[in-house]
């Protein structure tokens, strides 16, 4: 979860560096670096796909299109897909009014849009049943009026929404930050609208940003466990996500079935690696392209900039 | 096509202590290119940024055109800002860059096109329409900044050190093409520099601040000849001071004996403010050895000496010299040379320094 923010590869022209390390030292440090990749990164992975084929690709297939698995895949979705977007404009409203402008309070809010993730998952859960709970604060009022928030459908979004709240804000504002308030200004002294700014300069200027947030934030949606096991209730085929219908499956020693719905989840991840090495790889890619057409320039740069003949 | 500032003040934060403005009050002359001068710090970038809306001033109003802008929204001033950091947007081409203020008015594709071309020729730069920011050197891409100022046909120009993050030579080359530029527009241009050379060569009216507050304005002959205090004095040209004491209603500064400032009592101390071209150095003819001089260091840059005398005051002064002179003198670090002030300024001691 460290370094979401800043991990944007600045690597287009790394250089060599000697470090004067000699050749045991060297061999001995990547053989450690390995060796724990493969135990803690890639075994897991492994075994994920290994224990859900294991007894071949028919068994694989039916527990996916099981009635119950293809419930917990349509309320994930509906999980992410009202969540992410929910995120996104609280992100890009947080992100803009924090990079943006000074106020009183300030600190405040870029602490609180932390809290999510300094929080276990668990309490964060615990959160909403206090809250909104049969004993909870609004429990009362609710259950007079007939709406179900714990142990339904709209608990696990509003789980999933306060567990994922930082991801998209987080990665805006260290991009608005770094990248200045110069252009928004310029384009007010050109007359545009405080929406228009936002629409053709500040979000162009972040898209990547915004991208690689919202990549992030879906990944964490589809597969946060701790919050929404809290809030679910566990009701087969009505709310149940992905991750807890693994958790049912394995319980129920059905290890075809919950190696199968993990490795969905583990794909999800491995898609949402990739989609991030696109993304930062464009940037990057685009980023070195220009400076190279623009050391290119540079030397036959001068008749285009010689100021003669400019008649008064 | 005016602007005026009337008692402006501005502070930043909680140290209301300070103000980044004080209380300044100036107005630029139509058609002309105003620079706003000063050290950093004097408030110089941030009286532009009150003067186009980007700031909100504490205190004070700021006119264009005769009309009160105080509270009008910078979208609606129509008013020009070039920025140190050209301040492009990255996104765009060079010809969406220019044409961003002209879509934001709505105006007609085929006006647009057209007059993105016309700016394009304007800041010479009539084949770079469809490439990117990133593509431009820092000259190039702070004449597309100005074509995109321009193309608003705005009614005040306001550029906010606009040379300062370019090298020497084609900062050289900007100011003068910058010039013709005005020449042909005719536009209204206040101008931000720390850069005094800039300021005296580009414009005609110089507004010196210092510490948010107005130090001297007028021409750049005026301040350079009649500083009004000791700040203006050595912030622009560079001087020399001499420290010196009344008597008789003169201040002797060196071999000469020049007027003191009006009520200045016999006894005052005072210092002299002496351009570096005001002194002569000369072999000594028949000179109290007790007034020499003794030369430092020279170095020669081009076509002109820096000669480093130490006075047997204990003071030392920075003498300007051609090149022709020095060699005929024939002086070498360590010898004793007799130092004439031609020309100096001397003001009261002021006990804030």
């Amino acid at each position: 979860m460290s370094g979401l923010v800043t991990t944007r590869a600045p690597s287009a022209h790394r250089r060599e560096t000697q470090v004067g390390e000699s050749l045991l030292v060297r061999v001995l440090l990547i053989g450690v670096a390995l060796l724990f990749l493969a135990i803690f990164l890639v075994a897991p992975i492994a075994t994920v796909f290994g224990s859900a084929f294991s007894k071949g690709v028919g068994p694989y297939w039916a527990a996916l299109v099981a009635d119950e698995t293809l419930d917990a895949i349509k309320l994930t979705l509906l999980t992410a897909g009202i969540s992410v977007p929910l995120n996104v404009v609280f992100g890009v409203a947080a992100a803009w009014l924090i990079s943006k402008y000074d106020f009183w309070g300030k600190s405040v809010l870029i602490t609180v849009v932390d809290l999510p993730f300094s929080v276990s998952p668990v309490i964060s859960g615990l959160i909403f049943v206090l809250l909104f709970g049969a004993h909870g604060w609004f429990g009362p009022w609710l259950s007079e009026h007939d709406i179900k928030i714990i142990f339904a459908v709209p608990g696990i979004v509003m789980a999933t929404t306060f567990v994922t709240f930082p991801l998209v804000a987080r990665e805006l504002i260290a991009v608005m930050q770094a990248q200045g308030n110069d252009e928004e200004e310029a384009a007010l002294t050109l007359g545009a609208s405080g929406f228009a700014i936002l629409w053709r300069i500040t979000l162009p200027k972040v898209r990547w940003g915004l991208i690689y947030g919202v990549i992030l934030c879906n990944a964490r949606a589809m597969g946060e466990f701790g919050a929404v096991s809290v809030v679910s209730g566990h009701v087969r085929g009505l709310t149940n996500t992905l991750p807890l219908q693994v958790e049912i499956l394995y319980n129920e020693y059905n290890f075809v079935g919950a190696f199968a719905v993990a490795s969905l989840l583990s794909a999800l991840a491995l898609v949402t690696l990739c989609v991030k090495k696109v993304a930062e790889w464009s940037v990057s890619n685009r980023q070195a392209k220009r400076e190279a057409s623009q050391r290119a320039l540079s030397v036959p740069v001068r008749p285009a900039t010689s100021l003669e003949g400019v008649s008064p | 096509m005016t602007v005026r500032v009337e008692h402006i003040v501005k502070r930043f934060g909680s140290s209301s202590e300070v103000a980044a403005v004080a209380d300044v009050s100036f107005a630029a002359e139509p058609k002309a290119i105003t620079t706003l001068l000063g050290p950093s710090g004097s408030g110089k970038s941030t009286l532009l940024r009150l003067i186009a809306g980007l700031e909100t001033p504490d205190a004070g109003r700021v006119f264009i055109d005769g009309q009160d802008v105080t509270t009008l929204s910078p979208q609606h001033r129509n008013v020009g800002f070039v920025f140190q950091s050209y301040a492009l947007f990255r996104h765009m081409s060079v010809a969406e860059n220019i044409a961003f203020g002209m879509k934001i008015r709505r105006l007609p594709k085929s006006q647009v096109a057209e007059r993105v071309a016309e700016l394009l020729g304007l800041v010479q730069l009539p084949d770079y329409g469809a490439r990117f920011p990133s593509q431009l050197s820092g000259g190039q891409r702070q004449r597309v900044a100005l074509a995109r100022a321009l193309a608003i046909e705005p009614k005040l120009l306001l550029l906010d050190e606009p040379f300062g993050a370019l090298d020497t030579q084609v900062r050289l080359e900007l100011r003068e093409w910058l010039h013709s530029l005005h020449e042909r527009t005719g536009i209204t241009t206040l101008l931000v520099t720390h850069d005094q050379e800039e300021a005296l060569e580009l414009s005609q009216h110089v507004v010196l601040l210092n510490h948010g507050r107005v130090a001297q304005a007028g021409s750049p002959h005026e301040l350079y000849d009649h500083p009004a205090d000791e700040f203006v004095a050595s912030f622009l040209g560079g001087a020399n001071v001499l420290k010196s004491r009344v008597s008789d209603g003169e201040a002797k500064v060196g071999s000469q004996s020049v007027p003191a400032p009006s009520g200045a009592r016999d006894g005052t101390p005072v210092q002299a403010f002496v351009r570096p071209h005001n002194i002569r150095v000369r072999l000594p003819n028949g000179d109290n050895p007790i007034d020499l001089g003794k030369i430092e260091r020279l170095t020669r840059v081009g076509g002109y000496v820096k000669v480093y005398v130490s006075l047997p005051t204990g003071e030392s002064v920075t003498v300007l010299m051609s090149k022709v002179e020095v060699d005929k003198l024939q002086v070498e670090p360590g010898d004793a040379v007799a130092v004439d002030v031609v020309d100096a300024k001397v003001f009261v001691q002021s006990y804030s320094i």
